[in-house]
């Protein structure tokens, strides 16, 4: 497996929210891909945002104001 | 053929929805089912139609665009999603039976059900729907275009009505979606229900419904989403809350190029065209004698005319029209009961030409000369 590295987790309760979140940080230069949920935030299934750490204002920010919204937003070491 | 049956369906696709399937077929794995290039490939093209449709009718968010299987689906969902036992539901004599049946089993389940009649040309009383409401009147439920008569309803005055009297407004867009601007904030509709594969000339398979933010029906139907799977419920959230199962991507991705072909060629060209033919067509089978065509063709009109000719057999004259002439149209009943009812034509049906942007003038012209030759004969 991969090294662990701390990364932000954005998750959303819709793939569409998900969808609409790649597109627009796609469209504005935001940091970041979309991965599989990971299982320490939930056991289901779904995707969420990676992005580096230090990104999470910047995310923040820039998804609200877009009206995207998101569940949560959490750092993890994957 | 000369194809004069595109109320049913538009047989004639542009060129890149097939493409746009056939892609799709080769590389779309499941929506919302993985991270995988395959899945995520099928999720960014739903997504993407979502926000084409959201701006082609006015949707206020993406989200709020749910997939179905066609208009059926999406006025099923509506219906029963908003409307229980002890509400009461005003429709009219113009709708289709996915309006309607929906409605009768609801009536069979304890909801309250009036209907708003229709003249002898086929327009909705607009002074009923403010008579006919009660206190616990839940919804509207109106089309915007009659699938027989062509006649269009002024859904934005309808929709005043039923919100002074805090009643939703459901549309049916079936025949209007793809025809022309269909606006829903500036119709006042609540739900705007619309199919694919008509005016939007999308593949069949696909449709869906515009939902008002703050408007939650209850789901239609349950079911896997890809999300919060340990969950007993479905999720509460739009679109998830009204979308269980795989969503049939490749029509969609075929919808999505459609969207793209609209909105390239431009719904003003789309309906100026149409109604070119839907002039020239009513102007000279209405010169005939022995025919006579339903409807109010007074103003703006939906691309259907419907005739009959005597008191011909409407299958009889359709078959006529399909084995002598190369025509197809669709005679019969055309699932609007009550509309028949109101035109005096259950016995006999009607003939009903419907066209669409691929329809040519040499097309109306022959399928004019048809009828004429019929009626003389």
């Amino acid at each position: 497996m991969r090294e662990k590295k701390p990364a932000l987790v954005v998750t959303f309760h819709t793939t569409t929210a998900a969808m609409e979140a790649e597109s627009f940080c796609q469209a504005h230069a935001l940091p970041g891909r979309i991965i599989p949920v990971p299982r320490e935030i939930t056991a289901g299934c779904g995707l969420a945002w990676k992005a580096p750490p230090e990104a999470e204002a910047e995310l923040a920010a820039a998804l609200a104001g877009a009206g995207i919204p998101w569940a949560g937003m959490t750092v993890l070491r994957l | 053929m000369i194809y004069l049956d595109n109320a049913a369906t538009t047989l004639r696709k542009p060129p890149q929805v097939g493409r746009a399937i056939l892609e799709a077929l080769d590389s779309m794995g499941n929506s919302a089912r993985g991270a995988h290039q395959g899945s995520l490939g099928a999720s960014r093209t739903i997504y993407n139609a979502r926000a084409k449709l959201a701006a082609f009718f006015r949707c206020p968010r993406p989200d709020h665009v749910i997939f179905t299987s066609g208009i059926t689906e999406s006025l099923n969902a509506a219906i029963c999603g908003l409307v229980g036992p002890g509400d009461h539901v005003i429709s009219t004599d113009l709708e289709h039976n996915s309006v309607l049946r929906p409605l009768y089993r609801l009536e069979e389940e304890g909801a309250a059900l009036d209907f708003v009649p229709a003249d002898s040309r086929g327009n909705p009383d607009y002074g009923a729907f403010a008579s006919l409401m009660r206190p616990n009147t839940r919804a509207v439920v109106c089309t915007h275009c009659s699938n027989l008569t062509g006649n269009l309803v002024d859904v934005a005055r309808v929709a005043e009505i039923a919100h002074a009297h805090g009643a939703l407004l459901i549309v049916d867009a079936a025949q209007t979606a793809g025809t022309r601007e269909v606006d829903m904030q500036a119709l006042g509709a609540d739900v705007l229900c619309f199919t694919g594969h008509k005016g939007l000339l999308g593949p069949q398979g696909t449709g869906g419904l515009c939902i008002r933010e703050g408007v939650t029906p209850r789901p239609f139907k349950v079911g896997g989403t890809g999300v919060q799977t340990y969950s007993k419920t479905q999720p509460a959230q739009f679109p998830a809350c009204l979308e269980a199962g795989t969503l049939n991507g490749h029509g969609i991705a075929g919808l999505s190029a459609a969207l793209d072909y609209l909105s390239e060629v431009g719904l003003e060209r789309v309906h100026a065209h149409e109604q070119a033919l839907t002039r020239r067509f009513y102007e000279g089978v209405s010169a005939i004698p022995g025919v006579t065509v339903y409807g109010d063709f007074t103003g703006d009109h939906g691309a259907v005319v419907s005739l009959n000719i005597g008191d011909c057999d409407s299958g009889q004259v359709a078959d006529a029209l399909s084995e002598d002439y190369g025509i197809a149209t669709r005679p019969g009943a055309h699932c609007a009961p009550r509309m028949h009812r109101a035109l005096g034509t259950v016995e006999q049906g009607a003939v009903r030409f419907s066209f669409s942007w691929f329809t040519t003038e040499e097309e109306i012209n022959a399928a004019v000369q048809a009828v004429a030759e019929l009626a003389a004969s």
